[in-house]
């Protein structure tokens, strides 16, 4: 069986909401039944077929090919299967996703992985603000799985983060991890101000030495166990952070928020830290 | 049945159905992660008074060990899974966690799940951190020379307990050489450990006693002093006798570490005193796994 495949015609002006087109909601439709499926668009509903071509046959393994940065939600919730986007996505991707694989080759918007619970989301592009947070009101972000992004991240990646393990192989915006309840975060670039901002518990990993609040105390150096098991689970990812001469075990830990729990680190690689200090490094945008 | 002049006695050993699991301590080095894992096996030659019966499987290469340190297997059996979890979380407690650059990982992922480090995290007092990986959860519990890691839970399986055999030699030194010789053999062997001192244990049990509060007694059939007094199991010839006790996770590994041991006492043979094999059987009344030494010799 091929895999179905939803190829844009057209970009639409409005955006839309590609929550209906997941695995688990399309299980045993035919065609037929998938291009009738309406979608919202800005304030009218538009046939799936109207927005796309759509061919194939394999409803666990979707492709959204010509993907623009309007289409938002696309994943949500998603129960097992494979969604590949070729291009770019909008806001709110993998929202909720509760296992299965979403692989992105462009950018993002604001809110992927949001509040995500399982899975493995990749993101080849750069990923918008509020990355694996809390939708807004709501006290937990991301409770669980990968959020793997090999660009950058806007900022507040990780806000009121539950669980799960984010790692960022480009540079990491403003508020980094903050609000975080627990978690890792690795970011083998650079991060902005206010890291790790009222920060409960969990871990920040940095390749780069960070500009740190008043609230994070230094603890030292220390060479810790559990990091070369944190790297062996990275093995199977397609990424930097499988790499053998990446990993490290030796790392300078800061405490923190002490203006919160205080019970959050943030460790930053020692064999080969970076010579340079980031202070100049400002908020990364790129949306 | 005559192997190289010794006599593999028509009987079989009786063994019984226990709890078992692996833990997998690992250290800074070899030497270090051996003295953990004696000190968690220690006391623990039977389950009459030590509570399990627990004993070192074998040195794992770093390359088999989590951390990627080196590190030793153990293994743990007791007769039913709330005395296992309360040994394990007892003995990693005070004999792990305590132990320098120690950490302590699941030698089992199938099976119930039982505590391993779930709740030594409280010696942490609240600066203890959960990570989970790949699905299993770890505990990092800030201790003075730095911090213990340790898996939350281990697995928890069926296993088989008291598989046996007696070697009756006919002087102490020669029984004993015979034993030394079987142990290293059998030490090589996966999921199975000899659970008593050296692995050898001269003090073989019958079950019951003329006093009515001991479950369990000398062996005196065949105790060699008691030869003329007792109804006696020992040929004239016989000096000592001493038995290897056998805990392995399954009867299959229990059936191939008696046949590896027995084979390595049959090769001394009876030119080096060896006269006969035999075996603590009990006529049904300790257990219902039967290991039948001449068809696991055949």
């Amino acid at each position: 069986m091929s895999a179905l495949t939803f190829t844009v015609k057209q970009e639409t002006a409005q955006r839309v909401d590609m929550s209906p087109l997941v695995c688990q909601l399309l299980k045993d439709m035919n065609l037929a039944d998938i291009a009738a499926i309406e979608l919202q668009n800005g304030k009218r509903k538009i046939r799936a077929d109207e927005l796309f071509e759509i061919t194939g046959s394999d409803t666990q393994n979707i492709v959204i090919k010509n993907s623009f940065a309007k289409l938002d939600f696309i994943a949500k919730g998603l129960q097992d299967g494979n969604v590949t986007v070729v291009g770019e996505a909008g806001a709110y991707l993998a929202l909720g996703m509760k296992s299965g694989m979403v692989t992105v080759n462009g950018n993002v918007g604001l809110y992927a992985a949001c509040e995500m619970k399982k899975g493995l989301l990749t993101i080849r592009g750069n990923a918008g603000d509020f990355l694996g947070a809390a939708l807004p009101g709501n006290k937990q972000g991301m409770k669980g799985g990968t959020v793997l992004v090999k660009g950058n991240v806007g900022q507040r990646a990780g806000d009121h983060m539950r669980r799960g393990t984010m790692l960022i192989e480009g540079n990491a915006g403003d508020y980094c991890g903050s609000r975080m309840i627990a978690g890792t975060i690795a970011v083998m670039g650079y991060t902005g101000r206010f890291l790790g901002y009222a920060m409960q518990r969990g871990t920040l990993l940095l390749w780069q030495q960070p500009t740190l609040s008043a609230t994070f105390n230094d603890c030292g150096s220390h060479t810790l166990a559990f990091l070369p098991i944190l790297f062996k689970s990275f093995a199977r990812l397609d990424s930097k952070f499988a790499q053998k001469s990446e990993a490290f075990s030796r790392v300078q830990r800061y405490g923190g928020d002490m203006a919160e729990k205080g019970r959050a680190e943030v460790l930053v690689r020692l064999d080969r830290r970076a010579a340079q200090s980031n202070t100049a490094f400002s908020a990364v945008n790129f949306h | 049945m005559i192997i190289n002049g010794v006599s593999i006695d028509e009987t079989f050993a009786e063994a019984f159905p226990m709890k078992a699991t692996r833990a997998i301590i690992t250290a800074q080095n070899e030497k270090w992660a051996m003295i953990s894992a004696q000190a968690m096996t220690g006391f623990a030659t039977s389950v009459i008074a030590c509570g399990c019966e627990a004993g070192i499987e074998r040195v794992l290469d770093p390359s088999e060990t989590p951390d990627g340190r080196p590190g030793v297997s153990v293994l743990i059996f007791a007769m039913g899974g709330k005395g296992l979890a309360k040994q394990l979380e007892t003995r990693a407690g005070q004999c792990v966690l305590t132990s320098p650059t120690s950490a302590l990982f699941a030698g089992i992922d199938e099976g119930l799940q039982i505590p391993l480090g779930k709740n030594l995290r409280y010696f942490g007092d609240g600066f203890q951190i959960a990570k989970k990986i790949d699905g299993k959860r770890y505990w990092r519990v800030p201790v003075m020379d730095g911090e213990f890691l340790t898996e939350a839970t281990t697995g928890r399986v069926d296993a088989v307990g008291g598989g046996n055999f007696l070697v009756l030699a006919e002087s102490q030194p020669q029984a004993l050489a015979a034993c030394e010789a079987a142990i290293v053999e059998m030490k090589k062997l996966p999921n199975v450990i000899m659970p008593f001192p050296g692995g050898v244990v001269r003090s073989g049990s019958k079950v019951g006693s003329k006093y009515p509060a001991l479950g369990a007694s000398t062996n005196d059939a065949f105790c060699p002093t008691l030869k003329g007094i007792t109804k006696t199991d020992l040929s004239p010839e016989i000096e000592s006798v001493m038995e290897i006790v056998i805990d392995g996770l399954t009867k299959e590994d229990i059936d191939k570490a008696m046949r590896v041991g027995i084979q390595a006492v049959c090769d001394l043979g009876a030119e080096n005193g060896i006269k006969r094999i035999s075996a603590g059987n009990y006529g049904g009344k300790l257990g219902p796994f039967h290991f039948h030494l001449q068809e696991i010799m055949a």
